[in-house]
């Protein structure tokens, strides 16, 4: 019995679509970060995927690189939070508005 | 048994992804995302990617997972305020969302039949023939990586360095 390659997909556009959701109505910094990591874990899902559908080696490539730089970039990400939060003393993303107009 | 393994680990992934949506206290989604991680590398490993599962449960459920933990205790993060975020965001935020779930999956669906189904065993990618591509025709890519890498361990130890 096979698995649609369809149903992979739809599970990864819902999982994305979760991510943005979380990045939009999520407050504290930490998990609109995790949200960040949620939709790149769902584009490695879709990368897969097509990778079966084509029989190519280079869709796990692209997911290799992909884990790579998101390991690289929670590391800065983090690095950046810390130092928010010992600057401004809150993680609640509301009263981080230095930057805005 | 491939269709019963796939429901089983699609639901617990969605779930996980929905409890991270509605946990309040950024400690349970940390955990819920593991959750969401853990049954994704399942999934990899019924698509045939080998590498890319245990690389999966290494990297994201164990390293990257465990950093954010630890910043959460380190900051001793509670629970999360409730205040109501930009009304841009709700308004055209999760309409827009919705969309493009909408067009995504429509265009999935409308195309099922030219793609087919997929079983366990159908297209294995044995570590093997990954290295092989990854250290022959991509092997300055590859050592850019590191490059990166290591700037990023110089970044992050110059952002959470204390300031004198």
């Amino acid at each position: 019995m096979t698995v649609p390659i369809v149903w992979y997909l739809v599970l990864s556009a819902a999982l994305f679509c979760i991510g943005v959701c979380g990045f939009l109505i999520k407050r504290n910094i930490i998990t609109i970060f995790m949200s960040i990591e949620l939709m790149l874990n769902a584009v490695n899902l879709a990368f897969v995927t097509f990778a079966n559908h084509w029989h190519q080696v280079s869709g796990q490539i692209f997911v290799f690189f992909v884990m790579v730089v998101a390991a690289a970039e929670a590391a800065v990400g983090l690095a950046i939070i810390i130092s928010l939060f010992r600057s401004r003393n809150t993680l609640n993303v509301d009263q981080i508005d230095l930057m805005k107009l | 048994m491939n269709v019963a393994v796939f429901i089983l680990f699609a639901l617990l992934c969605l779930g996980g992804a929905l409890n991270l949506l509605l946990q309040r206290h950024p400690i349970n989604s940390a955990l819920s995302l593991i959750v969401v991680m853990s049954s994704l590398s399942v999934l990899y490993l019924l698509l045939g990617a080998e590498f890319l599962a245990l690389a999966q449960i290494i990297v994201y459920s164990g390293a990257i997972m465990v950093l954010f933990v630890f910043v959460i205790m380190l900051l001793n993060a509670g629970e999360e305020e409730r205040t109501h975020g930009s009304r841009a965001a709700y308004l055209a935020g999760i309409p827009g969302v919705l969309a493009l779930f909408a067009v995504l999956a429509g265009t999935f669906i409308t195309l099922r039949l030219s793609f087919g189904g997929t079983r366990l065993g159908s297209f294995l990618v044995t570590t093997g023939d990954l290295s092989r591509v990854l250290f022959r025709d991509l092997l300055l890519p590859f050592e850019v990586t590191s490059v990166l890498i290591l700037v990023a361990i110089l970044g992050a130890v110059v952002l959470a360095r204390k300031e004198h």
